[in-house]
């Protein structure tokens, strides 16, 4: 909320400057978010001036020749341009030298012949409004001579105060001001409010269908307004300065009686009302509302209304219908001040985007004693600026409605419990005090009675905030906690995934944080057609739905990568991904990667030899490598798989405990494109849970004796795969067998087609003694003989 | 026995000149062998020892075996002093540029918010809080209705809320872990959760998604004293220095009095960095936690933003660009 700072400290002064008193409210936790000169210069030399007299440039029809009083020297003559420039009337003068904001400089100049001494100026050529039509008119509290500064009071700063939404009572200087005038200690300069007697007995009927809605409806009829009358500048001052357009006369003052006592008000042209009766009651279905703003507003059956005879002349508490509100030439005027209750109106401005003013208010809570005040405040500004005569006060009030405000019994012991210091109770009684809130002192601390407008204390702990603010949260000490007897965890069974973060840095790959939602066509490009978890409000087609795979944010990370000239991409993240079934949601966190690009730096030994484009083997051995964490290696599974965003013959599908717990391969030829036209990454993703689950380690003796190394080459199909010859040769040599490696695979001229010869090391060694050399020969014939046979291989001598 | 005498001198002179006129171990080896190999002069010298009498024959063999030793000590010297040379050629002929740079892969790195979360955990395990995780599809009563949120409270439009046709939504904070854990654990509890939450927001300075850390402390006796002192310490052990900082009355549905902390920058203003409060009583209370019995003080941090702070970042969105040349600023 913004509100002129010279308007609070009318009605709460502390003795401190515009920075003290922003700390004091912000740390009461009204927070000031800046503060704003209320004029964009310091309008140094522009003074009132009285036209004295006007009469048409000789030489142009559309300027005047103005003779102007400025008060001091001689009257100065003033070429203008403005349409409303008259004779006896005031405006704002910008005398010679004067620097106009936007840097205009105002010089002694000639135009079109004639002498200009100064210029006549608009609101808007002086930043006092966005738009302008024509000079400012300045009324008759303006004094020839006088500064504008001192006029307009522009002395001033607009505060931006961030209403929290539990504090209603705060879109107010009332409400401000007794906040304020509690953190300060300084009293509340509360303004007498006087009961204007009916002058003629003219009411409209009022009817309220939906009491617990509207409890409280409080009108006034005020008729012979004068239809000239014109908001008086100070007023027109503070409306700009709370960010309100001055509009019209009744208007202007039910917005500054809602500034002032936080009660939104609405006026109607009684003339324009269909009957003299008005009713509050909810829409029925289909019924429609012409709003001020212009448009049409098909209202549901839960919407409050205000109807006449015709239908809703406005959304209450809302917005008000445009076929009833006063205008220019209204001469008699309802003005309604009435109390919606919150749970009325919740949500429904919202629904038609309509962020009024009223809106706002209502539905964080309005002040439900406030009715009348509100109405008899605007009487008496309505009089003095449009005159009029005011019929009576009509109240439909239903108590039986009226939100509830039942007393809390704040005990001392609780809240020296919970704040951890004891606040004597002498400051807790001025506090309460200064707060206007009701209490008696009992035994065990204070009944306290909420205020009417205070939307926000319903139970002990709101009476134990509004103590530690007021008091100051600075004031509360920082005291340790006991330390805990709990010790933490440090689990083995698991593989943490800072480890792997960690691992994976260490191998190269780069961490990436992408979005949890992607686009559906893409994400079918790669996962294939599933069931989507769609948003219903997503921001925008290609963050529409939540992701089932990492690899669709990868792409892109690595595709945009690669638009800025990085060739060597290797990225991974780690996120949660998103599965439905039977409407059920899964999420499971995975561990993605990406590599492209070279397999290594390119290196100065390498004699200039541009390295080669890292294959599945190089992603693999990063992905056993992190599978090795686990201690468990011998337990996945590796299988040639068949994957939408992978390429056939070079997927492979990682199982353990012969479930799918990962996949690695080579993006899909087709599909690059969609990305880059580089060359087709490598992806990986494993499922964390079921991958990471970790064995902890048992030590096995280390043999004391020599070990020894065997080669066989095979020749075998192209189909038997090198896991296929391991496990043979594991399955025949035994435990004797302590490891055993691929150490070549050739494929060529010296092999028939479709065969290919893989390359054997043996490891054999024994735990209790040395091999004998028949031994070791016995184990490397068996397993010739087995794979030669299982295989119907060839063994290469 | 005179001549032999002067023979072998001349022997030993001849010899160690030849020695000393060896300048590589080759010739050297050759120059030993000249002499003492099995055609040697020296070992010819000793063969014939067996044509002298049994009396001159001792004193004889003294002098040669004395010639042996003057001949083999002179050979060591050489070889050690030739071999000095040779490694100090071999070394200087093998001497790398070590400017030049290393072999093989080079390191990637940590995400910035990875490495900031990772921070916040280490500081809070410190002090014995365990980590929580919970879904980020969420439902209305964990995001909202359980954290005392009233339905169509304004609150709830503050929280720019993606939401699912079947009313699920994303997660707009951390805080329904609160109630999760509450419900799973029971109390007392001493927990952070950190995790990605969502809203429905995208310009300069929001992102669709970000990072908050959720902090929550329920035991007997647990008050407002012990939430200041906590996050006191908390924010001097993430930026690593005295933190001058206030604690300002806020508002939020879940907690009760709630406030938002402020550290004052080294730019010299108050920037705001998390918020906090003692969990309402209504939290509890839909939690099964009597709050009577138990008080409880939650706080909820954005990550991006500490991460901006301390690693001077001054645009949001670059966290979630990815691109490899700012996040490789982050090892």
């Amino acid at each position: 909320m913004k509100i002129s700072e010279q308007w609070l400290r009318e009605w709460a002064n502390p003795h401190t400057d515009t920075d003290g008193l922003a700390v004091l409210l912000t740390m009461g936790g009204l927070e000031v978010e800046g503060a704003d000169s209320p004029c964009a210069s310091l309008l140094e030399g522009v003074v009132v001036g009285r036209v004295l007299h006007k009469e048409r440039h000789p030489d142009a029809d559309r300027l005047s020749v103005c003779r102007v009083d400025i008060g001091a020297g001689d009257p100065v003559q003033i070429v203008c341009g403005a349409p409303n420039v008259q004779a006896d009337r005031c405006y704002p003068v910008a005398t010679v030298g004067a620097v106009l904001p936007g840097g205009l400089k105002i010089k002694r100049t000639k135009l079109r012949g004639m002498e200009s001494c100064g210029m006549l100026c608009s609101a808007s050529e002086l930043g006092l409004a966005e738009v302008g039509e024509g000079l400012l008119e300045l009324g008759p509290e303006a004094t020839v001579g006088e500064s504008l500064v001192q006029l307009l009071r522009l002395d001033d700063w607009i505060l931006d105060i961030n209403i929290t939404p539990n504090r209603a009572d705060c879109f107010s200087v009332l409400g401000l001001g007794r906040d304020l005038a509690a953190l300060a200690g300084v009293p509340l300069k509360t303004p007498e409010f006087v009961k204007i007697a009916a002058s003629c007995s003219d009411t409209v009927k009022t009817e309220v269908a939906a009491p617990a809605a509207c409890p409280v409806l409080a009108t006034r009829v005020i008729r012979d307004l004068d239809p000239v009358a014109c908001t008086p500048l100070w007023l027109a001052e503070r409306l700009r300065r709370a960010g309100i357009r001055p509009l019209h006369p009744i208007v202007d003052v039910t917005n500054y009686v809602m500034l002032e006592l936080g009660q939104p008000m609405h006026a109607y042209d009684l003339d324009r009302l269909d009957g003299s009766q008005l009713t509050v009651r909810f829409a029925t279905p289909g019924e429609c509302l012409h709003s001020l703003d212009g448009t049409t507003l098909t209202l549901d059956p839960d919407v409050l209304v205000i109807a006449d005879a015709s239908g809703p002349v406005a959304m209450a508490g809302i917005v008000g219908g445009a076929a009833t509100a006063v205008q220019s030439q209204t001469a008699t005027a309802v003005l309604e001040s009435a109390c919606f209750l919150p749970a009325a109106l919740a949500g429904r401005a919202r629904r038609f985007g309509l962020h009024t003013e009223s809106a706002l208010r209502f539905e964080r809570g309005v002040d439900f004693a406030g009715q009348q005040r509100a109405l008899e405040r605007a009487t008496a500004l309505i009089q003095t600026i449009a005159g009029g005569v005011a019929g009576p006060v009509v109240i439909n009030c239903s108590d039986a409605h009226l939100p509830v405000r039942e007393k809390i019994l704040l005990r001392a012991t609780r809240l020296q419990r919970l704040l951890g210091h004891q606040v004597p109770g002498s400051e807790v009684e001025a506090i309460l005090q200064r707060l206007e809130l009701n209490f008696a002192t009992v035994a065990e601390g204070w009944w306290v009675e909420p205020a009417s407008a205070r939307f926000d204390i319903a139970i002990e702990a709101d009476l134990i905030e509004e103590v530690a603010r007021v008091y100051g949260y600075d004031r509360l000490p920082e005291v340790c906690e006991r330390p805990s007897q709990k010790l933490g965890r440090a689990t083995e069974t698991a593989v943490p995934l800072r480890r792997v973060r960690e691992w994976l840095a260490a191998r190269g790959y780069q961490e990436a944080i992408t979005y949890s939602f992607v686009e559906p066509g893409q994400q079918q490009l790669l996962l294939g057609e599933s069931t989507e978890i769609a948003l219903s409000n997503p921001l925008s087609a290609d963050m529409a739905v939540m992701r089932r795979s990492l690899w669709a944010g990868l792409l892109a990370v690595w595709a945009a990568n690669r638009s800025r000239q990085q060739e060597r991409v290797r990225l991974f993240e780690s996120g949660v991904i998103f599965t439905s079934q039977d409407n059920e949601i899964e999420e499971k966190n995975m561990i993605s990667g990406l590599l492209s690009g070279s397999s290594v730096p390119l290196h100065w030994s390498d004699a200039g030899a541009v390295p080669e484009d890292a294959d599945l083997f190089d992603i693999k051995a990063d992905v056993q490598a992190l599978l090795q964490l686990t201690g468990a290696s011998d337990e996945f599974i590796w299988e040639a798989g068949e994957h939408p965003a992978l390429r056939p013959g070079r997927t492979a599908c990682i199982k353990r405990a012969e479930q799918t717990v990962g996949w690695i391969g080579e993006l899909h030829p087709r599909l690059v494109r969609h990305w880059d036209s580089g060359p087709a990454p490598l992806l990986f993703e494993l499922e964390c849970q079921a991958v990471f689950a970790a064995a902890i380690p048992t030590a096995q003796p280390v043999s004391r004796f020599p070990s020894v190394r065997r080669d066989i080459a095979v020749v075998v199909a192209e189909d038997i795969t090198s896991a296929d010859l391991l496990a043979a040769a594991r399955g025949v040599a035994g435990k004797r067998l302590i490891d055993i490696m691929v150490f070549d695979v050739y494929r060529g001229d010296r092999i028939e087609s479709g065969l290919k010869s893989v390359a054997l090391g043996l490891i054999l060694q024994e735990t209790s003694r040395t091999l004998t050399e028949l031994e070791i020969d016995r184990t490397v014939a068996a397993v010739k003989e087995r794979i030669s046979s299982q295989f119907n291989a060839s063994i290469r001598e | 026995m005179h001549q032999l005498e002067q023979s072998l001198r001349d022997l030993v002179t001849r010899a160690k000149a030849a020695i000393i006129a060896c300048d590589t171990l080759a010739t050297l080896d050759k120059v030993r062998v000249a002499f003492l190999g099995k055609k040697g002069e020296l070992t010819v010298q000793l063969k014939s020892l067996g044509q002298l009498s049994s009396e001159a024959r001792p004193a004889a063999g003294n002098a040669i075996n004395a010639a042996k030793v003057q001949l083999l000590e002179a050979l060591e010297e050489r070889r050690l002093s030739l071999e000095s040379v040779e490694l100090a050629a071999a070394l200087a002929a093998g001497a790398a540029d070590i400017t030049l740079p290393g072999r093989g892969q080079t390191a990637g790195g940590i995400h910035p918010v990875s490495r900031t979360l990772q921070r916040i955990e280490s500081i809070f395990a410190g002090a014995g809080f365990a980590v929580e995780q919970g879904p980020e599809i969420e439902d209305d009563f964990h995001n909202f209705t359980a954290l005392n949120f009233p339905p169509d409270h304004p609150a709830r439009a503050m929280h720019d809320t993606f939401f699912f046709p079947d009313g699920r939504l994303l997660r707009t904070h951390t805080s329904p872990v609160q109630i999760r854990a509450m419900r799973a654990q029971g109390v007392p509890l001493r927990i952070i959760a950190p995790g990605r939450v969502y809203r429905c927001d995208s310009d300069m300075t929001h992102t669709p998604m970000f990072h908050q850390v959720e902090g929550l402390v329920v035991d007997r006796d647990v008050n407002f004293a012990n939430l200041k002192a906590v996050l006191h310490q908390f924010v001097e052990a993430f930026f690593e220095r005295t933190v001058n900082l206030r604690f300002r009355p806020s508002y939020f549905p879940f907690t009760e009095p709630s406030a938002e902390v402020d550290i004052w920058s080294e730019s010299g203003r108050w920037l705001e960095i998390l918020g906090c409060g003692m969990v309402h009583p209504n939290v509890l209370r839909s939690a099964g936690v009597d709050p009577e019995i138990y008080s409880g003080y939650a706080f909820g941090m954005g990550v991006e933003r500490l991460a901006m702070l301390r690693y001077g970042v001054d645009d949001l969105r670059l966290f979630f660009d990815n691109d490899l040349r700012f996040l490789r600023q982050f090892v």
